[in-house]
């Protein structure tokens, strides 16, 4: 549970979620997708409750393997984005510049360029946001919002990269408005709705009908293979 | 819980007022009439114990913010908001009856020796440490303000052996030498009933505002439950 | 990395970017002028006077310019909430307020590196004492005001009004620290008394409180 005052922006999630797998967490403004995965990273303590994630109960000593993208940008406007990521790198211990290269080609942006990043087009970005988020090579990632400001074709090209990562063996959830650009590669949604999981449906012929539908009586599956689980 | 509640201030508050006419009595009228000051004096049976009311409060604010940080009760938040205000309504008294015993007795409102400075500094540190709970935005005015309370009260002792030697090097006058050297045993009396009245009422406002702020937390987190019963 | 290895990497990243963007560096030295000259039209003194007051007038002088740049210590983290790719990171956050203290303090220095000379140039100063006791007494006050203004400007971030926030929670706290720098400063100016016990005291209070500081940092960057 998560309160604002007197705003319940959580409440009641009890959840456990598996690895390997996209998850695609869809519901209006107000529904709680963004504090819930702010409580996720351990960037906001829940008020009532606890998460444990990737086997640990402190979030802290697991933060090496777990990546965060959130609804803003991140970044220094001021830095280049080598050197945005080269910095952020550093935090996790990272000390060859290759790895941020490496980051920033992966998602269509050029390493050499050095344009701050206040001066970068809204796609451009996005996409170095996504790279601060991954390239420390996470198990688990967290994205709230990475289609957001991007154009279509860059963010299939996202869409597509995320399905390939998630191949790969981590774990994703992604915070969308958008949840047809997820179609292709989303294993389940989950839908959220006044601070509770509503619904989640896993990714199938019948799930885009399930996009229009309307939220349930809130309840998490339990799956094998637990890795990230929040309970009341 | 509610009905006993509901009794228990005006009972303390007889109590207090109860109290404060003994004491007045007692320290305008029984009390013998001092040699050399005269009956100005008699401000010393009020002056003394209100600022041992408040310093003790600021020593339950030191402890209680450190338990806070430790344990994060409720309880012992509660019971720092209220030792401070209280703590600064008995220094705010301390400050006041100061200057008006000093000016008829000393010729002067005030002086800059170790006592008085350090007293300012004290009152001047848990005035802002009140202002920094009511400019705190949301759920962290606790944190925050044990926090600071911390640093307050270590840096008093500090304030005081600076102070002090200040004045060694730079001599101004001194007042209100005479309080603790050779008391008549009438007065004696006097100071110590005084002593012990003024540290219940204090326990006594202690209490209730300690109370009081429990009710407010209640009270918010009362909303905070129906927030999330009823609609977001 | 360890914590000394990210503290540095940070203050490297915060002085990168604090040279590429002159507007701050410059308005912050200009204000220091300022300061200066106003001080010397509000407070015009014989030359053997200014010897007493300069201590104090000094000092007062530091104060608001180290308040104006503790008070954007935090603002750059916050544009983008880029903060929260520091602590989502498992990088720890003494490193991050070590980072900031010690740009604090270098950048503070710098300016009564300015301020300086402008006061000896208009009240006419020349010490009695020895200037390298004056030297150890300003490092030693810039880190006590420094060490306890980032901190507190962190605390202020939360809040509203952080701007008068900010002075208003350091000043009481800071009062012994300020009276011995003024203190120190004023008994090296004229030769009347040793410095040594304020120098003491001096780096007491930089030892407490910044121990204070770290322990409770984490506690404070997490506050949400």
């Amino acid at each position: 549970m998560k309160f604002f005052g007197r705003f319940a922006a959580l409440r009641g999630v009890s959840a456990t979620f598996s690895a390997g797998r996209l998850y695609v967490v869809l519901g209006d403004n107000g529904a709680g997708k963004s504090t819930l995965l702010r409580v996720i990273t351990g960037l906001m303590e829940p008020s009532q409750g606890s998460v444990t994630l990737l086997g640990a109960t402190k979030v802290r000593d697991v933060a090496h393997r777990v990546g965060y993208m959130g609804h803003a940008p991140l970044l220094y406007d001021e830095l280049s984005g080598m050197e945005n990521l080269r910095y952020f790198a550093g935090l996790y211990g990272i000390k060859d510049g290759e790895v941020s290269r490496k980051a920033m080609l992966m998602v269509g942006l050029d390493p050499d360029l050095e344009r701050r990043v206040g001066q970068y087009s809204q796609g451009m970005r996005q996409r170095l946001s996504l790279a601060r988020a991954v390239l420390h090579d996470p198990e688990l990632m967290l994205l709230d919002e990475p289609f957001s400001n991007v154009d279509v074709r860059s963010a299939r090209d996202m869409a597509a990269v995320l399905g390939r990562v998630r191949d790969q063996g981590k774990t994703i959830f992604v915070v969308t408005h958008q949840a047809q650009l997820m179609e292709g590669v989303a294993d389940e949604f989950v839908h959220m709705a006044a601070g509770q999981i509503a619904k989640r449906v896993a990714n199938g012929p019948t799930a885009t009908a399930a996009l229009v539908g309307e939220p349930g009586i809130p309840r998490g599956e339990s799956m094998a293979d637990p890795e990230v689980r929040t309970t009341r | 819980m509610e009905s006993s509640m509901k009794k228990l201030p005006p009972i303390s508050i007889l109590f207090v007022v109860a109290l404060l006419g003994v004491t007045s009595y007692l320290a305008l009228a029984v009390a013998p009439t001092e040699r050399t000051m005269g009956d100005v004096q008699r401000i010393f049976y009020y002056h003394v114990p209100s600022g041992w009311v408040a310093f003790l409060c600021f020593f339950i604010n030191f402890v209680a913010s450190a338990v806070y940080l430790w344990r994060r009760s409720e309880g012992s938040d509660a019971l720092a908001a209220a030792s401070a205000e209280v703590g600064v309504v008995f220094c705010t008294v301390l400050l006041i009856t100061g200057p008006l015993w000093a000016r008829p007795v000393w010729g002067i409102w005030w002086t800059w020796d170790a006592r008085l400075t350090t007293t300012l500094v004290l009152w001047l540190i848990y005035v802002s440490y009140l202002v920094l709970r009511r400019f705190s935005a949301g759920g962290q005015t606790q944190v925050l303000a044990a926090a600071f309370a911390i640093f307050g009260f270590v840096d008093v002792p500090i304030v005081y052996m600076s102070i002090r030697w200040f004045r060694t090097q730079h001599p101004s006058p001194v007042m209100g030498g005479g309080e603790n050297s050779g008391l008549d045993p009438a007065m004696a009396h006097v100071f110590l009933f005084n002593l012990a009245a003024f540290t219940l009422m204090g326990i006594v406002f202690l209490v209730l505002r300690y109370k009081l702020q429990m009710s407010e937390q209640a009270l918010e987190s009362t909303h905070a439950q129906a927030a999330l019963k009823g609609v977001a | 990395m360890s914590t000394m290895a990210i503290a540095r990497a940070t203050l490297m990243k915060d002085l990168r970017m604090e040279w590429r963007s002159k507007d701050a560096i410059n308005s912050m030295l200009f204000f220091a002028l300022l300061v200066v000259v106003i001080f010397s039209f509000a407070f015009n003194p014989t030359a053997e006077e200014s010897r007493q007051i300069a201590g104090g007038l000094i000092w007062v002088a530091f104060l608001f310019a180290a308040v104006v740049a503790l008070n954007q210590t935090w603002a750059r983290e916050l544009r983008n909430q880029v903060l929260d790719a520091y602590r989502v990171s498992p990088a720890p956050p003494n490193a991050l307020f070590l980072a900031k203290t010690i740009g604090n303090f270098l950048f503070v220095v710098v300016l009564e590196c300015l301020m300086a000379p402008l006061f000896v140039i208009f009240y006419e100063l020349r010490s009695v004492g020895p200037v390298w006791q004056l030297i150890v007494v300003a490092l030693l006050g810039t880190w006590a005001l420094v060490v306890n203004g980032t901190f507190f400007a962190a605390l202020s971030i939360r809040t509203r009004s952080r701007e008068i926030m900010l002075p208003l929670i350091l000043f009481p706290i800071s009062i012994p620290a300020l009276l011995g720098m003024v203190d120190a400063t004023t008994s090296i100016l004229t030769g009347e008394a040793s410095p040594d016990f304020w120098i003491k005291m001096l780096a007491v209070y930089d030892i407490v409180f910044t121990a204070i500081c770290l322990m409770l940092f984490e506690t404070v960057l997490n506050a949400e």
